[in-house]
């Protein structure tokens, strides 16, 4: 074992240690004793010891293995390759303990035992591996029905919220998307062919508890378009303290209906006079922030499917960016055809215009929104728009002419 | 940097067994990822891309995006992939030369 004084600061708090995790392994793996050894000489050189990525993989697949070079192989040789694998996650990330034990020893014999449970991709990620185990691993994996997950510029593995499994605010069934969009994008997701990398990520409702709208190019977020469904007995519960808000998980032994719900309801549609709580559904934006703290009394309506929103991406060529709503509302019904049809013009129009490295996000906004919708075939709705246009000018498209010179009617 | 001997020929690679320099390319070369790559027989559509990749390199200094591999050889990703088992980056830029692609193909 390294000598390794910078990094054993870490244990001393009071929070959990990834440094102890990690000395466990170390003490029966010689990569874990060696990355140990790295990431100390990285903390004391301040400069990372690992080269750009590399590229490996197994027969048949361009994605999910990441490679991993150190640049001190010969003083630690047990991390001169340590490659990264991703495992597909089965949806909302429920495994059984054999599962995990099947993981678990598959990794122990071909790699170093180190896990990363789970990674934002999503993916279960097995860390630090050689280049001649890739292969054998990968065969154990696919015999036990595992596959590999995306990574570079390919389709990454769809995730989602545990959904309807878990919780009664999931308005489509999450899991079922993300297992469907799995298989209908296997090609997509070993076969990298985009500019660039494009997540799905799927929440069932606007808590969005998978941070779809920052965190995926495609963010399928759970909606309902019908009313909020009110149960006055519960609301009037609630204001006599006999409920506690938040399912008890807020320090305030009661709730102030007025002031904690009413007042802060972004678009102000709410009301109440002591005995019965109004909501004014026209314009309610679905916030969830009313429903998160009385949900006995309030849940989303019965109408449900999902608001598509498109572009989030970390700091890239342009800055952070959130999603951008492109379907107001969409039925979420197996085998989600139209759901999947607009993945794939979306991928194409990318494919087609983007540059290398450009995010779908990115492309939208450098050619407009009137460019994307156009090419995609997706009607612009009035939700997509963000601020009134303040520019007085306007270009018309030549079939535009044509529809005006025909008697265009505007309203349908 | 390692170096392969094959065929009384000497090659210095990268970690991931790409040829340092374009120079270096030979038919021993093709030979050699040939056999590693686990591709039994080379064809004119294995030229045809390898052609393509080294043209699109020399003029731009990079690899192409896939896109355009596609395009330009008139292949499908699908037809590359059985061309090239390992995929167009590892399997195809390393036969034809190229230095490591970093994300492109």
């Amino acid at each position: 074992m390294h000598k390794t004084p910078l990094l054993d600061q870490l244990e001393s708090g009071p929070w959990p240690s990834f440094i102890k995790d990690l000395k466990r392994v170390a003490a029966r793996k010689k990569p874990a004793a060696d990355l140990l050894g790295l990431l100390e000489r990285s903390y004391k050189d301040k400069i990372t010891h690992w080269k750009h990525g590399g590229i490996v993989g197994v027969l048949g697949y361009g994605s999910g293995i990441i490679g991993r070079y150190t640049d001190l192989p010969e003083e630690f040789p047990g991390v001169e390759h340590f490659h990264t694998v991703r495992v597909n996650q089965p949806s909302g990330w429920f495994y059984t303990t054999k599962a995990l034990r099947e993981l678990c020893d598959i990794w122990d014999e071909h790699g170093s035992s180190i896990l990363n449970v789970h990674g934002s991709t999503g993916d279960m990620i097995f860390l630090g591996t050689t280049t001649p185990e890739l292969e054998p691993c990968f065969a154990k994996l696919t015999a036990k029905g595992w596959d590999l997950g995306g990574s570079g510029s390919a389709m990454r593995s769809p995730s989602c919220c545990v959904g309807m499994a878990r919780c009664e605010w999931s308005c489509y069934d999450t899991m079922d998307l993300c297992y469907e969009a799995t298989q209908n994008f296997q090609f997509e997701m070993h076969r990298p062919s985009f500019p660039y990398k494009f997540k799905i990520k799927c929440s069932g409702c606007p808590n969005d508890c998978v941070a779809a709208v920052a965190r995926a190019d495609m963010s399928v977020i759970g909606v309902w378009k019908d009313d909020i469904r009110i149960d006055q007995a519960a609301v009037k519960a609630y204001a006599g303290g006999e409920l506690k808000p938040r399912g008890g998980a807020t320090p305030y032994a009661k709730l102030d209906v007025q002031a904690d719900v009413v007042a802060l309801c972004p678009t102000a549609c709410m009301a109440f006079d002591g005995k019965t709580l109004k909501i004014d559904n026209k314009n309610c934006n679905h916030c969830m922030h009313c429903i998160s703290l009385m949900p006995q009394a309030l849940r989303p309506g019965t109408e449900t499917g999902a608001t598509l929103l498109l572009g989030s991406h970390a700091p890239i060529l342009e800055g952070a960016q959130m999603s951008w709503v492109i379907v107001p509302f969409m039925e979420m019904e197996t085998p989600y055809e139209p759901f999947m049809d607009l993945v794939a013009n979306i991928t194409e129009w990318w494919s087609e215009n983007g540059k290398n490295r450009e995010r779908v996000g990115e492309l939208m906004l450098r050619l407009g929104m009137r460019a994307f919708f156009k090419g995609v075939g997706l009607e612009p709705p009035p939700q997509t728009v963000k601020t009134p246009r303040a520019n007085p000018f306007f270009f018309w498209h030549e079939e535009d002419f044509e529809a005006e010179a025909a008697g265009r009617k505007y309203i349908k | 940097m390692a170096t392969i001997e094959y065929k009384g020929k000497t090659f210095s690679v990268d970690e991931d067994g790409f040829l340092e320099n374009l120079d270096q390319w030979c038919q021993e070369w093709v030979d050699y990822v040939k056999d590693s790559e686990g591709i039994k027989e080379l064809t004119d559509e294995h030229w045809k891309v390898i052609n393509m990749l080294q043209d699109y390199y020399k003029k731009n200094g990079i690899a192409p995006m896939v896109r355009i591999l596609s395009k330009v050889t008139g292949f499908k990703l699908k037809h590359i992939y059985e061309l090239f088992p390992s995929g167009p980056g590892k399997g195809a830029c390393k036969m034809a030369g190229l230095a490591k692609p970093t994300g492109c193909v």
